[in-house]
């Protein structure tokens, strides 16, 4: 395998001589690392935001570029659209929420798909997955067939979707066939099951969530409900109060004790920024988006999205079975032979790619206000996969988080709102988000190549 | 044939079968390593070394034979058994993870846990002086991506994770066979610290320089047994070409199967 391998007689080699005595006490393998320089994330060698600056416009130049262009696409998206929208209309208040609340399909259903993409594999069923448990949840609440309570019928859906996830990771893990294949008829499969269920008690198809009943409403806030501005302002300042003072604390302690650590400034540019994004999305969702009487106030949705990035972000990036989906995602032989359960943390990851696509499925009956054989599972999940590689996940596995999902999710929604507001057909807004996509599968390639040269790859 | 050895090997195989379908890969092996020492496996392509190791190192379960550790007879199925037992093992590819860092990478598959998270700062800390201990200085930051380091480099962060566990034996497959003279000499430098450090080291290479460098003990496998095992003064080139071609001295027979013999010396 080893291309250099002297070949198979020892005989040709030259007298040992020349390598009895080696430099002694000199070693260090590291001579070779000078190209290699531009690749190391700034932040955990830069010793001041200078040097910081320095190694992050090296790293872009190197081709590794992080959530960068993501971030360059939104302010781009937003610029373009603002000018061009009728009336400027697309950063209007009553705009930005909407297109908050359409892009939380997105981006939940992306972070779903962020846990197949990490392990290299494909999950495409959750487009139908996701609508399969929200047709589940929708008919157990129908007060005039089963009348179940609405956290009941939550649980039961999820549970539902994880054993979808838990049925297809064991036929790829455990029978070894490919994702790819499985999860397209899964695709299938469950477009028919969505169609049955749809099928069930007096609705001829369409259930909905309309009414006043507590059940429904309860569901149908999901992404309709909102929270009063007060309470916005203080769920705002606690969230980012705890994030801040987490980041402040962890880094400071690193510093103390001489660990690789950003430094201060950076690290409050971070709460900063945070801070920044907090109360714009707060004052934003605050003023008074209704055309006629009053409706303020932080949408549920977007707790809901940040509940699931919390979580998920946590769970990658702070749990071992996180770091073993890592492992996996950039070497699977060294994840065994490290003596990972590769399988089950393959299976278990497929489990959570559906439950989370329930969530998804939740949020798009709540956005739909009910369920009905009009949905498109094929686009939901290309959009799942286009959202999470655009922003920043690989494709190619280990490289990736959940918040690369949200961002996506705001660019594939900011585009689909955008193209809304100017009244073009809905083909022009296929041709651009296939752009966009192929746009940040380039990136991701030409990080990646840029990334292996002089290792040995994998 | 000086002084056989008083002390119970650190590890002693005796009689390893492992086969892969009609292929038998392991016949009849004995092998036993020192405390202390650096055992050379020599062996030309396909005569079973990475078997033997993988054997010993739980990826392969062998079909019949025993594995002596310290004295115990003990069964090894998996790398987890391998690695409480103090056996780590480097493996020619490194086993390591391009997009995970080196601590990371030291610490897969046994990370350290404070309150079931992970422990970042205490796992930096270990990994930090492992890599000082043995001397590994100039990386840039041992939070940089491994798929960001040199050949040489990832060389000793796969050495590091493996004698970070308190191992008494590091096996290690064809380590010097991907890099350059220089590197090779650097490699080599650190398989004698090991030792120095108490360690046992076994050591896959049919680079005669290598071997002759740095080992105490020589072991030949030829078409799955084996069919030489002595101390380094015992060879020369020559002897140790013709075992690793022919699978004996001067004679022209297909190895010796179940005679270990000529000049191997059990102490039992």
């Amino acid at each position: 395998m080893t291309p250099t391998d002297p070949g198979p007689g020892p005989t040709g080699r030259p007298s040992a001589t020349d390598v009895d005595n080696p430099v002694e006490d000199s070693v260090d393998l590291t001579a070779a690392q000078a190209g290699a320089a531009p690749l190391v994330p700034p932040e955990i060698v830069a010793q001041s935001m200078r040097e910081y600056l320095h190694g992050a416009v090296l790293r872009v130049k190197g081709g590794e570029s992080g959530m960068l262009p993501v971030i360059l696409g939104l302010v781009a998206i937003v610029i373009v659209f603002q000018a061009i929208s009728p009336h400027h209309i697309f950063l209007s208040a009553g705009n930005i929420v909407n297109l908050f609340q359409q892009s939380a399909v997105f981006m939940v259903l992306a972070m779903a798909e962020t846990f197949a993409l990490l392990l290299g594999e494909i999950d495409l069923s959750i487009g139908y997955v996701g609508p399969v448990g929200a047709v589940i949840a929708v008919q157990l609440v129908q007060p005039s067939t089963t009348n179940w309570p609405w956290w009941a019928a939550i649980i039961v859906a999820l549970v539902a979707c994880a054993l979808i996830g838990a049925a297809q990771g064991s036929l790829i893990t455990r029978l070894r066939l490919p994702s790819f294949i499985v999860t397209l008829a899964g695709l299938l499969i469950f477009n028919g099951v969505l169609l049955i269920v749809l099928g069930f008690g007096p609705f001829s198809g369409y259930p909905t969530l309309t009414g006043s009943q507590p059940n429904l409403r309860a569901l149908y806030n999901l992404m309709w409900g909102h929270i009063n501005p007060t309470q916005g302002w203080i769920v705002m300042a606690v969230i980012v109060g705890a994030l801040g003072l987490n980041l402040w604390l962890r880094d400071s302690r690193r510093r103390r004790s001489g660990l690789v650590a950003p430094p201060v400034g950076l690290t409050i540019a971070k709460i900063f920024f945070m801070a920044v994004v907090g109360i714009a999305v707060v004052a934003v969702c605050n003023i008074n988006r209704a055309a006629v009487g009053t409706l303020e106030g932080v949408p549920w949705a977007i707790f809901i999205v940040l509940g699931v990035l919390g979580a998920w972000t946590f769970l990658l990036q702070r749990t071992r079975y996180g770091r073993y989906i890592y492992a996996i995602g950039g070497n699977p032989e060294a994840a065994r032979r490290a003596g990972i359960k590769v399988t089950s943390v393959r299976t278990v990851a497929f489990v959570l790619c559906s439950f989370t696509a329930g969530i998804a499925g939740l949020l798009y009956a709540s956005y739909l206000g009910g369920m009905s054989n009009n949905v498109n599972g094929g686009q939901l999940v290309l959009y799942a996969v286009a959202a999470a590689v655009i922003g920043g996940t690989s494709l190619f596995g280990g490289r990736g988080k959940a918040v690369h999902g949200v961002l996506g999710g705001l660019v594939i929604g900011g585009i689909y709102n955008g193209m809304y507001l100017l009244g073009l057909a809905v083909q022009w807004q296929f041709i651009v988000t296939g752009a966009v996509l192929i746009g940040a599968v380039t990136i991701d390639a030409l990080s990646r190549r840029g990334n292996t040269t002089g290792a040995a790859g994998r | 044939m000086d002084e056989a050895s008083v002390d119970e090997p650190l590890l002693r195989v005796r009689g390893l079968y492992k086969s892969f379908g009609a292929v038998q890969a392991l016949t009849d092996v004995n092998l036993d390593l020192p405390v202390g020492e650096v055992l050379a496996l020599s062996g030309d392509n396909g005569a079973g070394k990475s078997v033997l190791i993988k054997c010993i190192s739980g990826i392969h379960e062998p079909e019949r034979g025993q594995i002596v550790w310290e004295g115990r007879p003990v069964r090894i199925r998996t790398p987890h058994d391998s690695a409480a037992l103090g056996i780590e093992t480097v493996y020619q590819d490194l086993a390591l993870a391009d997009n995970l860092d080196i601590v990371q990478n030291m610490f897969l598959g046994r990370e350290r846990l404070r309150h079931r998270m992970l422990d970042e700062d205490e796992m930096e800390r270990a990994a930090a002086e492992t890599l000082a201990g043995l001397r590994v200085t100039s990386v840039r930051s041992i939070r940089q991506p491994v798929g960001s380091l040199s050949g040489g480099q990832r060389q000793s962060v796969a050495v590091a994770k493996a004698v970070m566990w308190n191992s008494k034996l590091v096996i290690m497959d064809e380590p010097t066979a991907a890099l350059g003279v220089t590197q090779t000499a650097q490699v080599l430098d650190l398989v004698r610290r090991l030792r120095d450090q108490g360690l046992s080291v076994l050591m896959i290479s049919h680079n005669l320089n290598d071997v002759f460098a740095v080992a105490d003990r020589i072991a030949v496998l030829y078409l799955g047994k084996m069919v030489a095992q002595d101390k380094t003064s015992t060879f020369d080139r020559q002897s140790v070409v013709e075992y690793m071609t022919t699978g004996g001295l001067g004679v022209t027979t297909t190895g010796l199967p179940s005679d270990p013999g000529a000049l191997s010396h059990d102490a039992d």
